[in-house]
This record gives C-alpha cells, structure tokens and sequence, in this order.
C-alpha cells in the first residue's frame, strides 16, 4: 500500500503514463460504446417487432462472452492478413478500444434496456401523445432514464477498465503505447515483481473509485 | 367498440389541453440539457482520440514492430539495446513479446515487422516458406536446467541432458515445461526426443506461459525446468532453485534477426525493418550486447 501511494506520489512518469493511458482506453470505449448501445437498449425496451426476445437474449448472452474471445475475433479482423488489415489497428490503442467498445456494447445494451423497460409505460404514452419523435424523442427517454444509464455507463467501464484479454491480445503490452494498468500489473507478476504488481493493483482500485464518484458528482449531484 | 375507441381517441387531446404546454416545455428544457451533457461527452472523446488518430497517421513511418521471445525483454537487454537504435534513426521500436512460435506467426500474418526468436530449425522454415527477406544471427547463450537444492531426481550427476530428462522422468519429480511451442519449449522437445521417452503423467506439467512463470511455477512444485540463461539470471535473485545442469553442446541458444517480407503485406514498415536488422547486426549492437551483464554475469554473448 505504502508503495502505492509512493509510485504515485514520486510523479515516476511511466506509472503515471499508464494509468492516465487506462482511464483514456476505458473512457473512449465506454463513449463509444454508449453512443450505438443506449438507442438499442431503448429500440428493444420500446419497440415490438418479430425475434426482439431473442435479441434480448443474444445480447444477454455476449454480456457473458470471455475478454480473450472477443479479443480473438477482434484479432482476426484487424490483424494485416484479416479483413481491416490496411487500417493498421492492431498492436495499436485504436485496437484495444475497438476490442473494449465491443465488450462494453452488449453491457451497455443489456442494461439500458432492463432499465428502460422497469420505466413507467405512461412515460412513452405522454410522449407519443405529444407527438415527439426521432432525436427529441431519444433525449427525452435518455433524460428520464439517467440513472439508469449512468448505472450502465459506470458498469461498462468498470468491466472494461478492469479487463487484460482484449488489451493484452490487441494492444500487445507496448510500453509507452499501448501498456495499461491491467497489462503492466500482468508483467509486473510474470516477472516476479509481485510488490510493484500490487501496487498498481491498488492504483487501479483507487481510480476505478475516484472515476465512478466524479461520473456520479457530474451527471447526477442529487445521488 | 366504437364508443371506448372514441374515448381513447379523445383523451390524450384532453391531457394535452391542460397540462400540455408545461410538459412541452419541459421537454424542451429536458432537451437542451441532455444535448448539452451528450456535447461535452462527445467532445472528451474527440479531445481523447485525437492523439491517437494523428499517432496512427504516422505510425507506419515513425514506428517499427518487433515481435520477439520473452527471454530477450525479460532479462532488459531490449530495453538497454533498443534506446540506442531509436536514438540513432529516430524510429519507435514497439515490442511485443511472446514466445517465439508466437513471434513467427505474427511475422507470417505481417502483424510484425521484425522478428527476434531463438528456434533455428523453425526460423529456417519460415525463411524457405518466403515469409521473410532477410535473417541474420545476432546472438547466443545457452539453456540451463534449474532444479531444487535437493535434486531428488539426482541430475547433478547426469552424464548429458538427455540422462538428465530421463532421471527426471524415472523419479516422477514434477517438471514444468512452457508447453508454449516457444524456443525454450522446441529445445525441450528435443531434448525428450533424444531420452526415447515421451513425456507424460502427472509429474510433466505444461505450463502455458512465459519463462519467468514457469520457472515460478517449478519453485513452487519443487521441481525442475528447462530455461534460458537470460532470464534466470534475471530471476536468480527471488528464486531458490539451483543450475543443476549445464554446458552441453545440445544445450546451445543461437537468437537470429529476421525481416518479415513486406511484398505480402505493403502497408509494413520495410525500411525500418531492413534498418533494425542490420544494426543488430552490426557493431554498434553487439558491443552493447556483450557489456551486458546482470549481477556481473553476462546474459548473451556475441559472435
């Protein structure tokens, strides 16, 4: 603990490079991940169309899905031999945000859409009767479902600040690049180095902490 | 029917009347101010992938990837050699360290660009497949196999390290192989394939990781492990077990540098490549290469 604070505290600027690295990686997947999976969440909790129960579940089910499998798929796609090859992602932070915003998708989805379907039915009848549609409509339900999604927006980036498979598989441990707080800790323990391995574990706690209180203090001073 | 149609038909008109414009406005209100918190959400996200936009725009310029064993990065001979290479060309090394099966395949999907393995007969055949355009020998030292003080399998008096595996394998003491298809794990392989005994039972466990958790794992089962000498000198100071044999010809760990061929995969970074394996080669490297040392021992020697 006491080496913690010390790593943290002597401004040793590759602890520091990581850790701001982690919250950059978990921050952006979480936005990106949030901008397609709140209106999902909000079409399934809302609309009625054939199959929608089994969407539910498929999205469900990925929520479950390993760190290394989506890691693997994402791997294929953007390696130089896959399909996106040219892009150049992999071994890149674009890659391990790719491969984090697929893992927070189905998170973020899954929760948006248990909580919107809980909100109450009159709600959606008092805004098809005022005839809001489209973009207003959205915002309207995201304003009345803020809870919720703040819930699963700090659920999304818990898992993915919290996760080493796709970052070790896509970003590939490089220092200065795409070396995280959960790849180092990893490192750190595969060279025996359990002191400093735990130290940054503490680190990591502390900023999921810290991330999750500002979150809440930002979007909802009321909680 | 027609008459509970009409009431519910009429209703929400009637709502509207009376409480609708409070609502309208409110909703109105309600909009500017998730338009304003989805604004600042996505302008961070803009702010935070820039630099890493614009990095990637350069990267196939400025950067330059090696895929290469854990040995090598995890004794830091990387983090000592490859400073002086990026001085030098103004290039970024990246490195990515796996085992060197790993580190071929990586090649062979053009994932990398430069490869440094330590597995001749297997870095020999992916030069014969065209998968790379240039390798050179850069480096050596020798693989040792590490055992407890008590030496239950009694290999300090083995004859060669075949006789050593099969003591090892006749007195049933746990050994922990990479199990990886890394250098260390073809080394290995080899080795039990000249005892005429495969492996097997509960005393063999594949480990599935890097040298240094391998070598962990043995100290822990107390029992014994083919390594690197790079990476035990680097363990030595936090672990128990003993050099219980060592200095066989069999024993030899040649490290070769190889381009990966750029003529399958365009967007790879040919230059630099060519770049980084003729330093390695060249003087310049070797001399920092040989003044390497930890606990004044010598972790690589040079050709």
């Amino acid at each position: 603990m006491r080496e913690a604070f010390r790593l943290l505290l002597s401004g040793d600027g590759e602890t520091w490079g990581i850790v701001a690295r982690s919250v950059r990686f978990s921050f952006l997947s979480t936005v990106f991940a949030l901008l397609p999976g709140v209106p999902l969440g909000i079409a399934l909790a809302l609309g009625r169309f054939p199959g929608k129960r089994i969407i539910v579940s498929v999205v469900n089910a990925m929520t479950a899905v390993p760190t290394v499998v989506i890691g693997l798929v994402v791997y294929t796609a953007i390696s130089r031999s896959g399909p996106m090859g040219n892009l150049g992602w992999l071994f890149a932070p674009t890659g391990v945000v790719l491969g984090q915003t697929c893992l927070a998708l189905p998170v973020v989805t899954a929760l948006s859409y248990t909580g919107l379907a809980k909100l109450d039915p009159r709600f959606h009848e008092t805004l098809t009767t005022l005839g809001a549609k489209g973009p207003l409509r959205l915002l309207a339900t995201i304003r009345e479902a803020r809870p919720v999604l703040i819930a699963a927006a700090v659920t999304a980036f818990g898992r993915v600040t919290g996760e080493v498979g796709v970052s070790m598989m896509l970003g590939g441990n490089i220092r200065h690049l795409t070396r995280t707080m959960t790849t180092a800790i990893a490192l750190d323990a595969a060279k025996g180095d359990f002191e400093r391995a735990l130290s940054l574990g503490v680190v990591l706690l502390l900023i999921a902490l810290a991330v999750n209180l500002i979150l809440h203090l930002l979007t909802d001073p009321g909680v | 029917m027609v008459e509970a149609d009409r009431r519910t038909a009429d209703e929400p008109k009637v709502r509207t009347e009376t409480s609708g414009p409070s609502i309208l406005r409110r909703s109105r209100n309600m909009y500017s101010l998730t338009k304003r918190t989805l604004f600042i959400l996505l302008a961070f996200s803009l702010i935070g992938a820039l630099p890493i936009l614009s990095q990637q725009k350069t990267s196939s310029q400025t950067r330059l990837r090696l895929a290469t064993t854990t040995s090598t990065e995890q004794s830091g001979l990387l983090s000592v050699l490859l400073p002086a290479f990026e001085k030098k060309t103004g290039l970024i090394v990246d490195v990515v360290a796996v085992g060197t099966g790993a580190a071929l395949k990586l090649g062979e999907k053009g994932d990398a660009d430069v490869l440094l393995v330590h597995a001749r007969a297997q870095e020999d055949s992916f030069m014969a497949s065209g998968f790379g355009d240039e390798r050179k020998d850069v480096f050596y030292n020798d693989f040792v196999v590490l055992g407890p003080k008590s030496d239950p399998a009694n290999i300090a008096a083995s004859a060669n390290g075949p006789d050593a595996f099969t003591r090892i394998a006749a007195s049933k003491t746990p050994f922990v192989s990479r199990g990886d298809n890394s250098g260390t794990h073809v080394k290995e392989k080899e080795i039990w394939k000249a005892t005429k005994t495969v492996p097997s039972g509960t005393w063999y466990k594949e480990a599935g990781q890097g040298m240094s958790q391998t070598i962990m794992m043995a100290e822990q089962m107390g029992g014994y492990v083919l390594t690197d000498r790079a990476t035990w000198l680097a363990m030595k100071q936090k672990s128990s077990l003993l050099i219980l044999r060592q200095g066989d010809a069999a024993f030899f760990n040649p490290y070769g540098v190889i381009s990966v061929s750029a003529a399958r995969y365009p967007q790879m970074n040919k230059t630099g490549a060519k770049a980084l394996v003729d330093w390695m080669a060249g003087p310049e490297a070797r001399a920092i290469v040989a003044a390497y040392k930890i606990g004044g021992e010598p972790c690589f020697y040079v050709y």
